[in-house]
C-alpha cells in the first residue's frame, strides 16, 4: 500500500472522527460510521468516493434505524459529497462574512491609524495591484487599512480585507517595497489561505445545518449552531494568521503570487528583497510580529532570487518616490 | 539520432500548437452566474480594457468565448469581458425553495445565496462579542477605487504594466 494511500486512509479516519451531523447523536457515528469509514477506505476505494459511499450508507442506516427522517437522510447524504471537499464548499459569499469578522478581530487587537490620505494612498495602490492577481474580483473587494503599532506586521483576512502596521511601512523606502508587502498579503488572499486554516469539523457542521434545514429561514438552534461553527472559524484563522503563522509552504507560495502580481503590474520585483532586507533589520529576535508569524527574510531571499534573478536595488522613478514620500513618508 | 531530432522536432511542433491552442479566442457555450456582489464588465479582455457596464451577484450570464482568464458575457443586458474570478459555474439562487436546497447540498450545481455564514450568523456573533467593532470594517469597505483613477496612478506614477493586466 503507498504512502499517499494509507495518509489519505488516515486523514479520511480523523475526518471520520471528527464528522457529525448534528441531527444524529454522538454514539452513531462513533460507532457506526466510523467503522464504516474505514473499512470503506482499506477496501480500496478512492478518498472523495469514500466520503460519498460514506455519507450514503451511514445516511442509509441511520434512516433504516429511525435514527432520522428519510428526508433528513436524504439531505446528510448530499452534504457528504460537499463535506469532502472542506473549504472548497464556502462560498465567496460566505468567505466574505468570515473575513469581515477575522478583520474586526484584527482591529480588536491594532487600532487602526485615522489618516485619511495614508489609507487612501494605500487603497490606490493595494487596489490596482489586486487587478493584477489571479483573483482579482472578490465578493466585497480588496480593501486596505493602515495598523497604528509600531509591530512589523501585516494581516489579510479571507475575501480582501489586508491591514499593514505603520512599522511594516517603516521598512519600506519606496513605492515598489510597500507595493510587494501588498502583492504577498493579496496572495494569501487570492490562495485562500486563511480559509484551509480553519478545522474541518467547522465546514462539515455547517454544511450538515445547511443540509438539514428547511427552506425557510433559520430556526433558533440551527441559527446557534451556525454560530457556534463560525466563532470556531474565525478562531482558527485568528490564531493561525496572528500567532502561529502559516507554514512556510503557504509563505512561499504568497512570495510567489507576490512577484507576479509585481510582474505583471510592472513594480521592480525587487520591491519584495529590498522590503526584506530592511525588515531584517528591525525585526527584533524573540518579537510578537513578523519574527513568530514567517519564515526568516533571509530565507525568503534565498526563493526569491530563483524567481527573479539576484537582488538588485530598486530605482524608484521621481515622480513615484515623490508620492510614496507624501502619502506615508512620515506616518 | 536522425529518430530523436524527428520525435523533437514532432513534440516541439506539438508543444507550440499547444500554446497557440491556449492563446487562441474559444468558442465555450455555457451559463455561469456572478459570484461576487458587483463586478466590471469590460470592452477588451484585460484589466486596462474600457468598462462599459456591471452585473450583480447572482447574475446569470451566457459565455461566448474565452480567452485565457477572461470570458465573454452577455446577460442582464449587459455585454462584454469578465474576469472569470467573478463567475462559477454554479446557479446562483437568490431565494431557495425546498428542492433546490436539497440539491445545492451536494454543492455541485447550486449555491444558495444568503445562507450558511451570513449576515445573521454576522449580527449573533456581534451580540454575543460587544467589544469586537465593526465601524472601520464598514468603513474600509467604502474606499473603492475607479478604475479610470488606478490607471491615472499608474501613468503618473511611470508604472508600466504588462499587456493585458490581470491573467
Amino acid at each position: 500500500m503507498n504512502m499517499l494511500y494509507r495518509y489519505a486512509i488516515l486523514s479520511l479516519c480523523v475526518l471520520g472522527q471528527r464528522w457529525r451531523p448534528a441531527s444524529l447523536p454522538a454514539v452513531f457515528h462513533r460507532y457506526t460510521i466510523l467503522p464504516l469509514l474505514c473499512v470503506l477506505a482499506l477496501a480500496g476505494l478512492p478518498a472523495c468516493k469514500t466520503m460519498d459511499t460514506l455519507s450514503e450508507v451511514g445516511a442509509g442506516v441511520a434512516v433504516a434505524t429511525g435514527v432520522v427522517t428519510p428526508q433528513q437522510g436524504e439531505s446528510i447524504k448530499k452534504a457528504g459529497s460537499a463535506v469532502g471537499k472542506t473549504f472548497e464548499a464556502i462560498t465567496p459569499e460566505q468567505e466574505y462574512y468570515i473575513g469581515r469578522t477575522v478583520g474586526a478581530v484584527v482591529l480588536n487587537q491594532y487600532k487602526p491609524l485615522n489618516n485619511e490620505a495614508a489609507n487612501h494612498y494605500l487603497n490606490v495602490l493595494g487596489q490596482t495591484l489586486a487587478q493584477f492577481s489571479d483573483k482579482p474580483e472578490t465578493f466585497g473587494g480588496y480593501h486596505f487599512l493602515v495598523m497604528e503599532t509600531e509591530d512589523v506586521n501585516a494581516f489579510s483576512a479571507p475575501g480582501g480585507l489586508i491591514f499593514i502596521s505603520r512599522g511594516m511601512i517603516r521598512c519600506c523606502q519606496n513605492e515598489d517595497a510597500l507595493a510587494a508587502v501588498l502583492a504577498h498579503e493579496i496572495g494569501h488572499v487570492e490562495l485562500q489561505h486563511g480559509l484551509q486554516s480553519i478545522n474541518k469539523s467547522r465546514v462539515t457542521s455547517a454544511l450538515t445545518i445547511l443540509a438539514t434545514e428547511s427552506a425557510k429561514s433559520f430556526g433558533g438552534q440551527e441559527l446557534a449552531q451556525l454560530t457556534e461553527a463560525f466563532e470556531g472559524s474565525i478562531t482558527d484563522i485568528t490564531a493561525t494568521m496572528m500567532n502561529n503563522g502559516y507554514s512556510r509552504g503557504f509563505e512561499r507560495q504568497a512570495d510567489r503570487a507576490a512577484v507576479a502580481i509585481l510582474q505583471r503590474s510592472g513594480y521592480d520585483p525587487n520591491g519584495l528583497t529590498a522590503m526584506l532586507t530592511q525588515m531584517k533589520n528591525q525585526l527584533k529576535p524573540g518579537g510578537h510580529d513578523f519574527t513568530k508569524t514567517h519564515p526568516s527574510p533571509d530565507s525568503r531571499i534565498e526563493d526569491i532570487v530563483k524567481w527573479v534573478g539576484p537582488v538588485k536595488p530598486v530605482v524608484s522613478p521621481t515622480v513615484r518616490q515623490a508620492r510614496f514620500q507624501a502619502a506615508v513618508g512620515k506616518i | 539520432m536522425i529518430q530523436f531530432k524527428q520525435v523533437a522536432a514532432k513534440v516541439a511542433g506539438l508543444t507550440a500548437a499547444m500554446m497557440m491552442a491556449s492563446a487562441v479566442v474559444t468558442a465555450a457555450a455555457a451559463t455561469m452566474s456572478v459570484q461576487v456582489k458587483n463586478a466590471p464588465v469590460r470592452a477588451t479582455p484585460s484589466f486596462v480594457g474600457k468598462v462599459v457596464g456591471a452585473l450583480d451577484y447572482g447574475d446569470q450570464v451566457e459565455i461566448q468565448q474565452t480567452q485565457g482568464a477572461w470570458s465573454k458575457v452577455a446577460g442582464a443586458g449587459v455585454s462584454g469581458w469578465m474576469h472569470t474570478s467573478a463567475l462559477s459555474s454554479k446557479k446562483i439562487v437568490l431565494a431557495a425553495g425546498q428542492e433546490q436546497v436539497k440539491v445545492a447540498a451536494s454543492g455541485d450545481e447550486l449555491a444558495l445565496a444568503g445562507k450558511g455564514f451570513n449576515s445573521d450568523v454576522e449580527a449573533q456573533f456581534k451580540s454575543a462579542h460587544k467589544d469586537i467593532d465593526f465601524t472601520w470594517i464598514n468603513l474600509m469597505e467604502k474606499i473603492r477605487i475607479p478604475a479610470t483613477e488606478m490607471q491615472v496612478f499608474l501613468k503618473d506614477g511611470d508604472v508600466t504594466p504588462r499587456e493585458g493586466g490581470a491573467k
